[in-house]
């Protein structure tokens, strides 16, 4: 027999043991203990410049204007994808034209990618989000190399980005495009892109492995940064907004299929030219609306917002866009304060 | 002491040992999907939406089965502040079973994000869009989980000390596997 104090001693110190591993491993869980987790504050603290993050805003492409329109399905995507969505009709469409920047007040021709937010919705109660970019490819193949794009862009170090594509040759595809490709100088002349890879999933149950671009149907007008510069920092919203008040503008929404052996789970790798695609519908801008107080500012364009009918595929940046964007979405809508609420209001 | 059970009941045995399954992995996956940007986030989170519908569903059927059936007393000689803190704690485990999957589903309404669960299944929003709301709602949810797990570590260590140390029986009211709901004496070793 144990004496009474030492058993008092073992059941403390079993209870002390129990307690403490629970606890530690909580806080492992949490990434407590593992400073080198990607996790999605320290993916969106990269995003923000030297200068901090602008307060009460996306913490990425944050410079937008919104608009309102519809979605006219053409019914060529039912034979892809079941979502309510491609079956012929016309559903409302809540979206955003913006800028890849943090900077919510960047000039116009300063940055080179440009997005379109979209939100689809369905009488079923459904709702399809994707957010696309105007590059053909993406720049990197991971979230982590994103993550050290990032810091390679901020560095100080003189060879930092000189480093950082000597160790991810897949960015060249990328810097050619940024660099040489040809300017517009309206959103409706770009094209947009969803670079991730989907599956739509069609009645059979049969996956189909997708990605998709909208289409301008206006005639894209080259134009030099330098020309863009002149026309004014914010020249694209006023154009967007003259231009959709005069006639509604269009994108054809085409989805291309992954041949076996693609490469779906890499968006900086384009797929081969030959590929199937299929025309499933036009996206309209009817209206354009303010940013600020505007229907999409509380919009979260999470790409993993899908219906049924749509999921992600090996792709891994959706699973990380959705993340960050959460992370994003947090920080801004708690820092609401710091956002200029009326129109009339200038930098925060 | 006629009618005053000795254990609870297999009914209310059988919820609390599948709720604990589900409270401890809700609190995991909640701390670590909000820790990664990994693929496994998103099946993380459908995972941490729906099981926190069966969460709610489960405390609800527990609180009314507590209510018919009540609970067995605490031993006569345990301290009143020990009392006091086992019912104090039991009415804040109960308040964030309910609570807390009604904050994150209020928070993702508010966020006007889709609630969707059991793979398909679009749960209505039952608040606007609002900051300020989501924002009061995402602090409750985060701060609480905290307090949540902590106070799932003092429910542990309390059972461990009855058992244990006291050996007063309370630890047995629940942690029997018998389908009686009467005391069975057990002879000693």
């Amino acid at each position: 027999m144990l004496k009474p104090h030492r058993f008092l001693l073992g059941s403390l110190t079993l209870i002390a043991i129990v307690i403490g591993a629970g606890a530690a491993a909580f806080a492992y869980t949490a990434g407590w203990f593992s400073p080198e987790r990607l996790t999605p504050g320290r993916l969106v603290a990269a995003l923000a410049p030297p200068t901090g993050p602008a307060l009460g805003h996306r913490r990425n492409h944050a410079k937008g204007i919104c608009f309102t329109g519809v979605f006219e399905a053409n019914g060529a995507g039912s034979e892809l994808s079941r979502a309510q969505v491609f079956a012929r009709g016309q559903y409302p469409v809540l979206g955003r034209f913006n800028l890849g920047t943090p900077d919510p007040n960047a000039p116009d021709a300063t940055v080179r990618i440009r997005g379109l937010g979209v939100s689809i919705s369905t009488p079923d109660g459904q709702e399809w989000r994707s957010a696309m970019v105007d590059p053909p490819v993406f720049p990197v193949s991971t979230p982590q190399g994103f993550y050290e794009l990032l810091l390679a862009s901020a560095s100080k170090d003189p060879n930092a980005m000189k480093n950082f594509a000597a160790a991810h040759p897949e960015f060249a595809p990328f810097g050619d495009w940024a660099k040489n490709a040809p300017w517009t100088g309206s959103y409706a002349e770009d094209r947009f892109n969803s670079l991730n890879s989907f599956v739509f999933v069609d009645n059979s149950g049969a996956g189909h492995v997708v990605r998709w671009s909208l289409l301008p149907a206006a005639q894209p007008v080259p134009i030099s940064p330098d020309d863009l510069a002149k026309r004014g920092p914010d020249f694209l919203e006023q154009e967007i907004a003259q231009r959709v008040a005069s006639a509604p503008q269009r994108w054809t929404m085409v989805v291309t299929i992954a041949n076996p052996g693609d490469s779906t789970a890499d968006p900086s790798k384009a797929w081969p030219g030959d590929r199937r695609t299929v025309e499933i519908g036009t996206l309209v801008a009817q209206k354009i609306e303010a940013e600020r107080d505007g229907p999409c500012r509380d919009i979260n364009f999470d790409p993993t917002v899908l219906p049924t009918g749509i999921q992600v595929s090996d792709d891994p940046f959706p699973a990380a866009r959705s993340a960050a964007y959460a992370r994003s979405y947090d920080l801004r809508t708690a820092e609401a304060k710091d956002y200029p609420r009326t129109a009339t209001g200038t930098k925060p | 002491m006629i009618g005053v059970h000795q254990r609870f009941t297999p009914l209310q045995r059988l919820l609390h040992w599948l709720m604990a399954v589900c409270i401890l992995a809700m609190l995991f996956i909640g701390v670590g999907m909000v820790s990664t940007t990994m693929p496994k986030y998103l099946p993380l989170v459908v995972i941490h939406k729906s099981l926190g519908i069966a969460i709610l569903v489960l405390a609800l059927i527990r609180l009314a089965v507590r209510l018919r059936y009540g609970a067995p007393a605490l031993p006569a000689d345990l301290p009143e502040p020990m009392k006091l803190a086992a019912h104090l704690s039991h009415y804040a485990l109960y308040a964030l079973m309910i609570g807390m999957p009604l904050l994150g589903w209020a928070m993702l309404s508010a966020a006007a994000y889709p609630v969707v669960v059991f793979g398909g299944l679009w749960l209505p929003a039952f608040l606007p869009q609002s900051d300020s709301l989501h924002t009061w709602l995402w602090d409750a949810h985060f701060y609480l989980a905290f307090a949540f797990f902590a106070l799932v570590l003092v429910h542990v260590a309390a059972a461990l000390f009855h058992g244990l140390i006291r050996r007063d029986g309370v630890f047995e009211t629940m942690a029997s596997v018998s389908v009686s709901t009467q005391d069975e004496l057990v002879p000693a070793e």
